[in-house]
C-alpha cells in the first residue's frame, strides 16, 4: 500500500487539520508516514501545500516527486489546479468549489469551474455550503476530508474515530456536527 | 519505546530534552522556530525546569549557551542559517574555547529561500570553525544524532554543529524515543583557563583543536552514521549528504541502489571511505542539499584525477532544493511530470493580513513620502517586508536584521534627504538598538519608524523583548523626547498619523515614530484563549 497526497489551499485555511486526521488514522493502522508542511512567510495568505505520504513500507523522500501524486486535496478551486504537475495521469483531484479571493487577478469563476470540469478524475464539492447547511460553516474541511475518504484505502470507521478524538475536548455537539460534515462529504463522493 | 509523530525540528527538541539539557536558547527564524516552541510546550521541560526563553538575537543566544556549557551543564542553541551570521563571533571562538557541558549548535538552512534572503550552507561555517558537523537525513536520525551530538561534544569537549534543511525541519514522521537522561550537575572546567582566549592561551588551544581534527575524522570513518552501502554497478559511486540520500533512494522503489553509496552524516569528511569509493568506481556523483561543499573538496582546484559529477559540475542544478526528479535526471533515470499548470492559475504571493496594523502605517508613510519620491525608505526583516509588494510599494531595502536603520544612516550621511527606516519591534530589539545609538551619537537626520505589533509576527507570534519598552529604550539611548511619537495605526487616525510623519521628515535630527497596535493573528489567538 502506497498513497501520495498533495494538500493545497491558501495560508490560514487550515489544510493541516485534514493532514493531521489522515496522518493520525494512518499511524493507528500501523502505516509509515511522512508529511512535509509549509511554515513561515507563505502562511500569510499565500498559496500553501503539504505533501502527505502513506505507505506500508518505509518512505524515502519527504517530498512527492512530480507526476507521482495519487490525490490532490484542495480546499480552494484555483489552488487545486496549481499542483497538476504533481499528479499522476490517473490521479484524482478532490476540491472545494468555493473560491478564496485575496488577489486582484483571480480568474473568472465560470472559466475556473469549466477548467475543473475538464479534469478526467475529480470530485468538485461546495464544502462551505454543505458545512453551513449542517450548522457549522467552520467545518468545511471535514466535508472535504469526507469526500476524500473513499480514495484513501483507510478504514472509514477509523477516520471517524480520529475525527471524534480530535474534537472531543470541544464537546459532543462539535463532534457530532463534524462527523455529520464528514459523512456528507463521503456521501457526495460515493454518489458521483 | 514510544513512537511519536514529530517534525524534524521537534525530533531534535525531544532528543535535546532526553539528552539532559539544562537550557535551550534561540531567536525565532524559519525553519528553526519549532524547536524552541516544542520545548516551551513540553511538560518534560517544565518538570525539569529547563531554561526555555527566547533570546534577543542569535549572538546573545549562543553566548548564553556557551556560558551554560561552561558550568558543566548541557545546552542547545537554535537558529536559522542567516542567524549563524549574527552568532558567528561566538561560534568561531567556541571552537577555540571548546565545550565543558555538552554544547550543540543547531543551524537550519533554507535552500530555495522559502522564507529567507539567501540559501547559504552552514556546513561552510562548521568547516571554517573546524567544528564537527552532524547532518541527519530523516526524523529518526535527527533524534538519534542529536543524542550522539551531546555525547560527542562531551567526549571531545567541542561544540557540535547540527545542520538541517527546511524539508527535514518541517516534515513529520514517526520517531522512536530512547531513555531520558538526567541533567549534569554544575562542574566548572577542569582547566580554569579553558575559556580565557588571551593570545597565549588561544594559540595553545588552537593547536589542540587542530589535533582533535584527526580524532574527529577517525571517529567518522567508523561511525554507524556514515554508512558505506556497497553496490554492483561500479561505473559510478554515489556520495550523499543529509536528505540527498532520500532523493536518491526515492528513485529505487525497492530501496536498493545498484551503485555503491556513501551516506555522509558527519563531518569532517571520512577520507578513507571516500578513497575506497574513488578506488572502486570509475566516477563519483555527489548528491548534497545546499552548496557543493563535498564536491568542491573532491574535485580540488585542478580536477585532474577524478570524474566527479554533481551541482558544481552541472548534472544537478546548482541552486535551489534538490528533489527526487532532479536526481532521476542526473542518474539518467526516467523523470515524471504531470499536466502543466493551467494558464488561468494566478500567482498568490503572501500578503499582509486583513486588519494588519502595518497596512495603516504604510498608508500614512506613503502619503507623507509622496512629495519626496520613491527610494528613500529602508526596511528590515519581518511581515512588514511585504510592504515592498503592491499595493504598497513602500520600501526599498531588506538586507539583514537591523540594517534598515544603519543603511538609512549611511544614505543620510551621503546626503539623501529625507531618509526613513522601517523596522519591527522584535527586529529592533534583535539588532536595531545599536544602529539607533550610532544615529544618536551623530544626530543623524533620519526618521525611524518602529512598527510595534508587540510580537515576532512572521515566524508565528513569538514573544518580543520590546513589548512596553520601546519608548524608554529610545529615550535611554538619547533620542529627544519631543521627537519620539507613539501612534495608533487605525484607519480613523490616518490623517493625524500622516501629519506627524510629515512633520518629523522635516526635522534634521533623529526622530522615532512608534505605531503601536497588536498583531491581528496574536490578537485572535489571545481572544480565542480568553473565550475558553
Amino acid at each position: 500500500m502506497n498513497i501520495d497526497i498533495i494538500l493545497a489551499g491558501v495560508g490560514g485555511q487550515g489544510i493541516l487539520s485534514i493532514a493531521t486526521i489522515i496522518g493520525n488514522t494512518a499511524v493507528k493502522q500501523g502505516l509509515y508516514l511522512k508529511q512535509a508542511e509549509v511554515h513561515g512567510m507563505s502562511q500569510r495568505g499565500g498559496d500553501v501545500q503539504s505533501h502527505l505520504r502513506l505507505s506500508d513500507k518505509e518512505i524515502a523522500s519527504d517530498l512527492i516527486p512530480t507526476g507521482k501524486a495519487d490525490i490532490i486535496i484542495s480546499v480552494e478551486p484555483m489552488e487545486a489546479l496549481r499542483y497538476l504537475p504533481m499528479l499522476k495521469p490517473q490521479g484524482w483531484v478532490i476540491t472545494n468549489t468555493n473560491p478564496f479571493i485575496n488577489i486582484p487577478n483571480y480568474p473568472e469563476e465560470s472559466i475556473l469551474m469549466k477548467r475543473i470540469e475538464q479534469l478526467p478524475h475529480k470530485i468538485a464539492i461546495n464544502a462551505d455550503k454543505i458545512a453551513k447547511d449542517l450548522g457549522s460553516a467552520r467545518s468545511s474541511n471535514m466535508v472535504i476530508l469526507g469526500a476524500t475518504a473513499p480514495f484513501l484505502q483507510l478504514n472509514y470507521k477509523d477516520i471517524e474515530q480520529t475525527v471524534t478524538d480530535t474534537f472531543l475536548r470541544k464537546g459532543q455537539e462539535v463532534v457530532d456536527v463534524n462527523i455529520a460534515c464528514l459523512n456528507a462529504g463521503r456521501e457526495f463522493a460515493m454518489n458521483k | 519505546m514510544q513512537k511519536l509523530l514529530l517534525l524534524g525540528d521537534e525530533a531534535i527538541a525531544q532528543a535535546a530534552l532526553d539528552a539532559g539539557i539544562s537550557g535551550i536558547y534561540a531567536y525565532p527564524g524559519t525553519p528553526s522556530t519549532e524547536i524552541m516552541e516544542y520545548v516551551q510546550a513540553s511538560k518534560q521541560a517544565e518538570e525539569n525546569n529547563i531554561h526555555r526563553q527566547w533570546s534577543a538575537n542569535e549572538k546573545t543566544a549562543i553566548e548564553a549557551a556557551i556560558g551554560m556549557s561552561y558550568t558543566g551543564k548541557r545546552a542547545i542553541v537554535c537558529m536559522k542559517h542567516v542567524g549563524l551570521n549574527v552568532a558567528a563571533d561566538g561560534f568561531m571562538n567556541s571552537a577555540i574555547t571548546g565545550a565543558n557541558g555538552g554544547l550543540v549548535i543547531l543551524s537550519a538552512d533554507d535552500p530555495s529561500m522559502h522564507s529567507s534572503q539567501n540559501e547559504q550552507d552552514s556546513r561552510y561555517y562548521g568547516k571554517f570553525a573546524m567544528i564537527p558537523i552532524f547532518e541527519p537525513s530523516n526524523q529518526q536520525e535527527a533524534y538519534d544524532i542529536t543524542l550522539a551530538a551531546f555525547d560527542f561534544s562531551e567526549k571531545y569537549r567541542i561544540p557540535v554543529l547540527l545542520r538541517v534543511t527546511t524539508r527535514l525541519a518541517h516534515s513529520r514522521s514517526g520517531v522512536i524515543c530512547k531513555n531520558k537522561r538526567p541533567q549534569n550537575e554544575i562542574k566548572l572546567p577542569e582547566n580554569p583557563r579553558q575559556f580565557i582566549l588571551l593570545p597565549a592561551i588561544a594559540r595553545k588551544q588552537y593547536n589542540e583543536l587542530l589535533e582533535k581534527q584527526l580524532h574527529f575524522e577517525k571517529e567518522f570513518e567508523t561511525s554507524p552514521f556514515n554508512a558505506y552501502i556497497d553496490g554492483k554497478d561500479k561505473s559510478m559511486g554515489i556520495i550523499t549528504s543529509g536528505i540527498g540520500f532520500n532523493y536518491l533512494m526515492e528513485n529505487y522503489p525497492d530501496r536498493v541502489c545498484p551503485h555503491p553509496v556513501l551516506k555522509i552524516t558527519q563531518y569532517p569528511l571520512p577520507t578513507k571511505l571516500i578513497a575506497r569509493l574513488a578506488d572502486e568506481c570509475e566516477s563519483i556523483m555527489v548528491i548534497e542539499e545546499g552548496y557543493p561543499i563535498i564536491e568542491e573538496q573532491l574535485r580540488g582546484l585542478l580536477n585532474r584525477c577524478l570524474t566527479v559529477k554533481g551541482r558544481l559540475e552541472g548534472s544537478l542544478p546548482r541552486v535551489g532544493e534538490l528533489n527526487a526528479n532532479a536526481v532521476a535526471r542526473a542518474l539518467g533515470l526516467p523523470d515524471t511530470q504531470g499536466e502543466a499548470i493551467p494558464e488561468i492559475v494566478a500567482p498568490r504571493p503572501p500578503a499582509l493580513c486583513l486588519g494588519c496594523p502595518h497596512i495603516d502605517s504604510y498608508k500614512a508613510l506613503n502619503e507623507a513620502m509622496e512629495p519626496y519620491g520613491k527610494g528613500k525608505v529602508f526596511a528590515d526583516i519581518g511581515c512588514y517586508t511585504l510592504g515592498a509588494l503592491p499595493p504598497y510599494n513602500a520600501i526599498f531595502s531588506c538586507v539583514d536584521m537591523g540594517a534598515s536603520i544603519t543603511m538609512a544612516k549611511g544614505a543620510s550621511d551621503a546626503g539623501l534627504n529625507p531618509t526613513v527606516a522601517v523596522i519591527g519591534d522584535s527586529t529592533f530589539c534583535h539588532s536595531g538598538i545599536t544602529s539607533l545609538f550610532d544615529c544618536v551619537m551623530e544626530n543623524t537626520p533620519i526618521t525611524i519608524i518602529i512598527l510595534d505589533n508587540s510580537t515576532t509576527g512572521m515566524t508565528g507570534g513569538q514573544k518580543s523583548h520590546g513589548v512596553g519598552r520601546l519608548e524608554s529604550i529610545c529615550l535611554g539611548l538619547g533620542v529627544e523626547k519631543e521627537h519620539i511619537h507613539m501612534l495608533n495605526p487605525l484607519p480613523n487616525n490616518h490623517k493625524q498619523n500622516t501629519e506627524i510623519i510629515k512633520q518629523e521628515l522635516m526635522y534634521k535630527g533623529v526622530s522615532v515614530i512608534i505605531p503601536q497596535r497588536e498583531c491581528v493573528q496574536t490578537l485572535k489567538r489571545r481572544l480565542r484563549k480568553q473565550r475558553k
